[in-house]
């Protein structure tokens, strides 16, 4: 029974990583600085969104309960969100989208990548699925960074602003704690701290194509984990919320 | 509906008659006319505009169902309504595809429309208020855009036709994930039902006024048909519309709100009420509900881009001199 | 803004192994990596495609429609390059 509920805890965590960035990601939707971006991005939310679904699905059937994916994405308190806190950052300029996309990415990557091997076959079917569509986030983010980075003055500018606004968010994705040690354990799920190397690799070569520094980060901030969120968050829940809050037990 | 922004386009091009007729008669004999070929002015003018304004409309169309992605009720829904407005844009990519093969860029396109100068479906003026204008949007404007949509895959003119073959055979979820949420609706609570009739007594009227003013009031149909761009009349493809329409919402249990609407046997067709003009002519002409905010959120989108987009280009630049100097190099 | 004009790419999509590359429409992208990724994102959002190619619209040359006549109204009339214009008597089989 531990070990379920460590395994809920994690399967929330990943979820609504997924949900919130890719909510932030539609929020660009029709607002994109050219329209092919306007296709790419919504290509990048649906996956996340995909992914988030099928991770809810998951846990709503492992905790028992009876919730739906639509239960745990819509009716939680903002408290009960466990993502990391550089996925609800506010989107920003399309900088900081590009770049926050692309952290993101690199650090799932080598977790697909593993997850694949997981103990746990519903994990390694949705990292199957997962680590292709991810790559490609690599990709097109990578050659945003790279092209903003090494574009024009005030791109390289925004480039080092959103390097300097993110980096306090990065650390939080290599958290460890009670639940990621027993997903390492029972051989689920990869330990964040492995993920560091491979990420850190990523992140090198495509900062060395831009000409960019990574600026270390004076602190990191964390308590995503714990459900501990920033201000911007509820807002965002208050949107996504709006409709199942408002019509109680209704169906859409 | 997306010859709408023809109102007063000068289709008259001062060609000899002898080309002219030549012209017509490869149009008469259902050939494709394709970009290089020679063309009437007025032909290349009154494609220019009408792929213009139809490929904007599926841009600024992106504004109304965008504002409801954040706030859509489930996972599901959230997830088609975001592929749906994406299509909007792959549908407007298309389409200014396709005009610029007729000689103008997308830019001058863009910048026409943010002037003002170019219009787009009067439709995407007014608001999306509940989540039930989700659902009416699908049936109604992308019920009427496929009416209008799918003969204009048999245009005279290949680069569109095949643009809108592509668009018809993506557009058919649309529709249906549309006429889906309504259904669900109307299963569901009292709200909901409420919120279903609310949306279709607001989106109903100026959905007929999509298709444009009567034939009798449309001073360029008559060569747009000549020349194949069109192929039926605004009035034939609202009845069209309506007749479709009627029995799909029955059988929801919605009511169309025109107290004169009633079955005509001898026509076989609808009899509906009189379509407010005035209001159309005051949307198209500037003064729907959302005309201002729409332009605005273009603009603000096209003036925020700007720096990305010359970082693009420049970082360009920068590749092909490297690549150039690497060559060089190694020469 | 005629000034500077992000560059159009013709976009050919194979639609999967055997099938030829087939033109599907164009793009516009600075470079040819980002033409590539625009092309993917536009083009193959349903599955239509295993292999993509990009070319500068600008790069394309096409024969004058001008032209037509002589160039491809020649060939119609040589018939004896198409199989139907000899007879085989039947007994022999396909051929």
């Amino acid at each position: 029974m531990e070990d379920r509920s460590a395994l809920v805890t994690f399967l929330l965590r990943l979820a609504d990583d997924h949900l919130i960035l890719g909510h932030r990601l539609s929020e660009w939707c029709g607002h994109a600085p050219m329209l092919e971006e306007d296709l790419a991005m919504p290509n990048i939310a649906l996956d996340l969104i995909g992914q988030a679904r099928a991770l809810y699905q998951y846990a709503g059937g492992v905790e028992g309960k009876g919730r739906s994916e639509d239960d745990l994405a819509y009716l939680r308190r903002e408290r009960d969100y466990l993502n990391c806190l550089m996925v609800e950052r506010p989107n920003g300029d399309f900088a900081h989208t590009m770049l926050r996309q692309f952290y993101f990415a690199a650090f799932m990557h080598p977790f697909w990548e593993k997850a694949m091997e997981s103990q746990d076959a519903m994990l390694a079917g949705i990292a199957g699925k997962a680590v292709k569509e991810v790559a490609y986030h690599i990709r097109h983010c990578g050659e945003w960074v790279i092209r903003l980075g090494d574009g024009t003055e005030e791109s390289t500018a925004r480039m080092q602003a959103a390097l300097t606004a993110l980096a306090p968010y990065v650390d939080e994705l290599f958290e460890s704690d009670a639940v990621t040690a027993a997903m390492a354990e029972a051989g689920i799920a990869p330990s964040p701290a492995s993920l560091r190397a491979p990420f850190e690799a990523t992140v090198q070569s495509v900062f060395a194509e831009a000409f960019l520094d990574a600026p270390a980060a004076p602190w990191a901030k964390t308590g995503g984990r714990q459900g501990l969120h920033s201000e911007a968050m509820g807002f965002l829940l208050a949107e996504l919320q709006y409709m199942q809050r408002s019509y109680p037990g209704a169906n859409w | 509906m997306y010859s709408q922004g023809l109102i007063g386009a000068k289709t008259d091009s001062g060609e000899d008659q002898a080309f002219l007729d030549a012209f017509q008669r490869r149009i008469d004999a259902e050939e494709k006319i394709e970009p290089n070929d020679p063309m009437p002015e007025g032909y290349r003018r009154t494609l220019i505009r009408q792929i213009g304004q139809h490929a904007h409309s599926e841009i600024v169309g992106m504004l109304p169902e965008g504002n409801w992605i954040t706030r859509a009720p489930s996972l599901r829904r959230k997830a088609a309504l975001l592929a749906k407005v994406q299509d909007e844009g792959g549908h407007g990519l298309y389409l200014y595809s396709a005009a610029e093969t007729l000689g103008v860029s997308r830019e001058q396109m863009t910048e026409e429309l943010l002037s003002g100068k170019a219009k787009y479906s009067s439709i995407f003026n007014y608001p999306t208020l509940t989540w039930a204008d989700i659902g009416a949007i699908g049936w109604l404007v992308d019920g009427a855009a496929i009416m209008n949509q799918i003969p204009l895959c048999r245009c005279s003119y290949g680069p569109y036709a095949r643009a809108m073959i592509r668009v018809c055979k993506e557009e058919s979820f649309h529709q249906r994930q549309g006429y889906e949420i309504m259904l669900t609706l109307c299963r569901g609570t009292d709200a909901q039902k409420e919120m279903a009739q609310d949306a279709l007594n607001r989106w109903w009227w100026p959905s007929l006024m999509m298709f444009g003013p009567h034939d009798s009031d449309s001073q360029h149909g008559d060569q747009s048909m000549r020349w194949k761009i069109k192929r039926f009349t605004n009035d034939e493809l609202r009845q069209q519309f309506v007749d479709a329409t009627i029995p799909q919402a029955e059988f929801i249990g919605l009511t169309v709100p025109d107290p004169e609407l009633k079955w005509n046997e001898e026509r076989g067709h609808y009899d509906f009420g009189a379509i407010d003009w005035d209001e159309f002519w005051r949307v198209v002409k500037g003064g729907g509900p959302l005309n201002t905010e729409r332009l605005e959120a273009r603009q603000k989108a096209w003036d925020e881009g700007a720096w990305v987009r010359e970082a693009a280009l420049a970082h360009a630049e920068k590749r092909k001199l490297r690549r150039e100097a690497a060559r060089v190099a190694a020469e | 803004m005629t000034k500077h004009e992000i560059p159009l790419w013709e976009v050919f999509i194979r639609p999967r192994n055997g099938l030829a590359h087939k033109h599907c429409g164009s793009v516009h992208a600075a470079d040819e990596v980002m033409a590539v990724h625009a092309a993917r994102d536009v083009y193959t959002r349903r599955g239509e495609g295993v292999s993509i190619w990009v070319v500068p619209s600008a790069a394309i040359v096409a024969s004058d429609p001008e032209q037509k006549d002589e160039n491809f109204e020649p060939s119609i009339s040589k018939v004896y390059r198409h199989p139907t214009f000899y007879e085989v008597p039947e007994e022999v089989g396909h051929m």
